[in-house]
């Protein structure tokens, strides 16, 4: 029973940060993050989250910890709504879910040594466990990380990039998460250092039956890891696919677009693919375009598109895969 | 000829108690209407070589060897030489548009400036060639826009309005210290394809540091592989994604995610990290991370070889 529902389900999540207005009469105006956002996330699965930098990626992820009070919306965890949930059972709850986060150095304290780092869970939710016994699972989950345990009384400086990370995915998995968010996990790493970090990922995923929500702005990393991928733009889901298909058969075309302009590491391949380069940039969330977000760049708009909103549904000529788009 | 000749160049370090090397005898040029890409992982010295190249290391570094541009010796020139090259016949691209235009003047003031100081204009031809450098770089009604402060622009269009500004001058050669990789993909495209615009219609050659291999394919004429400041491999761009020869160039294309290619979720990692060059090593610097070590690698320096044409590669395995 519990495996058929997903793990995480997320119904129009919406997060609207308020913002000043410029004069004290005026109407408070809303920076829209995350419009209106649905999706599952099934138990042992990858799912990829791409977009471009403001399109609200990270916003969503730190609410799925309600790191982020969300505006509106239902975040169902394990068949608990986390939003209104009080305090100390949110607390509880939320041992099962862990975030990996981008700047490896940045998010771990400089001051403690990489043992108090990586026990600190184990501190605040396992009060009971001796000292022995926190120091023993430390080590056992350095070890499983790919760090050599006799490094435990150093400090985060001491660790390269790619260590530091590997120091940050110990402390999220210590308390056996069932849910682990990655935001940008290997985006600060050299490209040999983000090989070793995702197949590090992909390895304890199996072996821990994980769930993961794998963002990323970069397409190739993200199809590379994920058993399903969602693109986000401007707040909203434009797509979501299986990963192989999503690459092969694009229906949006903002998934298209930002798959044409991905760079590929071959002169003959990068020579031989279509090339219709985006005009323009993301617009700002303060003052979002009506309608269709991606009408004003996308090439194939048509009146509708900036009269009415599209919905993500299943496009006429599949029967897998969402997309957001009047032209499917 | 070549543009831009390097001969045997090395960048080092003071430190309080030691001297490190960031780049070791490297050796490069720069042909008129080329591309060269020089790619490497952070700490491989792509940024210094650059930096060097113009005289603008940091206080406490030094550098040895020749820097032949237009046939004049360029490295270690005095001040007053560089000025009159740096911003006209070479221009600078960085990273961080944002870090390298001043937030608290207009870019027309800022973009003024360079005309008025390396070709002595007045402003008002000066704002005029402004507005027409902008258009260039497609930069949508650039006679009001040009009035702007930096912040009102969005990050690509800092990078345009960086482009332009090295542009207009109409240096001979570009130096682009990773112009793209603070940009999101679908405008890292539209950069790129206006810098094969450029090149096409200035003939002007540009010297292109990356991290991204992608990105080499894509623009890039030639392309040098570096790796703990040396240079590992040389080739034309072609060759190298086709046929690399250095076990480390092998490695580097291997262990890249690549979205056309369908094939398990586990990438061909390269293990271990890159040399720390506080640390004094022996032998070839790739070497703990190579498979194909062998007893020459840990104790021998590796030397340059030329295979046949331009390639050239610094290994000990019998590559040919």
């Amino acid at each position: 029973m519990r495996l058929s529902t997903p793990l995480l389900q997320v119904d129009d999540m919406v997060v609207h940060y308020p913002i000043e207005s410029e004069n004290f009469f005026g109407r408070n105006r809303f920076f829209k993050a995350v419009s209106g956002v649905s999706f599952d996330l099934n138990h042992g699965e990858i799912l990829g989250l791409v977009g471009e930098s403001g399109c609200g990626k990270s916003t969503l992820a730190r609410t799925l910890l309600r790191l982020v009070e969300p505006s509106a919306g239902k975040i169902v965890f394990n068949g608990e709504n986390l939003v209104g949930l009080p305090p100390k059972i949110l607390r509880r709850t939320r041992q099962k879910i862990q975030m990996i986060f981008q700047d490896p150095l940045a998010s771990l304290n400089p001051r403690m040594t990489v043992g108090t780092i990586i026990a600190e869970p184990l501190g605040v939710y396992h009060k009971h466990l001796s000292r022995m016994e926190i120091r023993k699972q430390v080590r056992i989950m350095m070890d499983r990380v790919g760090l050599s345990p006799d490094q435990i009384n150093r400090y985060p400086h001491q660790f390269s990039g790619g260590q530091c990370q590997r120091i940050g995915i110990a402390r999220a998995l210590i308390l056996q998460p069932d849910l682990v968010v990655c935001d940008e996990p290997v985006s600060a790493l050299d490209v040999s250092i983000q090989a070793q970090i995702i197949n590090l990922l992909v390895d304890l995923q199996r072996e821990m039956g994980l769930s993961l929500l794998f963002i990323s702005h970069d397409l190739s990393i993200v199809k590379q890891i994920s058993d399903r991928i969602m693109v986000m733009y401007l707040g909203k889901l434009v797509e979501i696919n299986e990963a192989n298909a999503l690459y092969r058969m694009p229906k949006h075309p903002y998934t298209r677009a930002l798959i044409q302009a991905i760079p590929i590491p071959d002169p003959k391949r990068a020579g031989n693919r279509p090339h219709q380069t985006l005009s323009g940039e993301i617009p700002s969330p303060l003052n979002p375009p009506n309608a269709c977000t991606f009408h004003p760049r996308c090439p194939h708009v048509m009146a509708q598109c900036r009269q009415e909103i599209p919905i993500l549904k299943v496009p006429y000529d599949s029967d897998r895969g969402l997309v957001a788009c009047h032209l499917v | 000829m070549s543009l831009l000749s390097v001969q045997n160049l090395s960048v080092f370090f003071e430190l309080p108690e030691t001297q490190i090397c960031a780049v070791k005898d490297l050796s490069f040029s720069v042909r008129s209407s080329e591309i060269l890409g020089i790619v490497g992982e952070s700490g491989s010295g792509k940024t210094q070589t650059v930096l060097s190249i113009l005289g603008l290391l940091a206080s406490n570094g030094f550098s040895k060897g020749s820097v032949r541009f237009d046939g004049r010796e360029i490295l270690n020139a005095d001040a007053r030489e560089l000025n009159n090259i740096r911003g006209a016949k070479i221009a600078m691209i960085f990273q961080d548009p944002m870090a390298s235009l001043n937030p608290y003047l207009r870019i027309s003031t800022q973009m003024v400036e360079v005309l008025v100081r390396h070709q002595g204009m007045n402003s008002k031809e000066a704002l005029q060639r402004v507005i027409e450098g902008l258009d260039q770089v497609k930069i949508a009604e650039a006679h009001k826009r040009v009035h702007a402060y930096p912040h009102e622009f969005s990050g690509g269009m800092r990078q345009r309005v960086m482009i332009a500004m090295a542009l207009l001058c109409k240096p001979s050669l570009i130096i682009a210290d990773e112009p793209t990789t603070a940009l999101d993909v679908t405008v890292q495209a539209q950069i790129l394809a206006l810098l094969k615009e450029l090149k096409r219609d200035t003939n002007v050659s540009i010297l292109l540091v990356t991290h991204d291999l992608g990105v080499v394919a894509e623009i890039c004429d030639h392309v040098l592989v570096m790796y703990a400041g040396r240079m590992m491999e040389y080739a034309e761009v072609g060759e190298i994604f086709e046929n690399p020869y250095h076990p480390y160039t092998q490695a580097l294309l291997r262990s890249i995610p690549q979205i056309d290619r369908k094939k398990g979720k586990k990438l061909n990692m390269i293990p271990g990290n890159p040399p720390y060059l506080l640390h004094k090593f022996k032998g070839c610097p790739f070497s703990d991370r190579c498979e194909n070590c062998f007893d020459r690698c840990t104790t021998q320096d590796i030397e340059e070889k030329r295979l046949g044409g331009e390639r050239r590669v610094a290994c000990h395995l019998n590559l040919a």
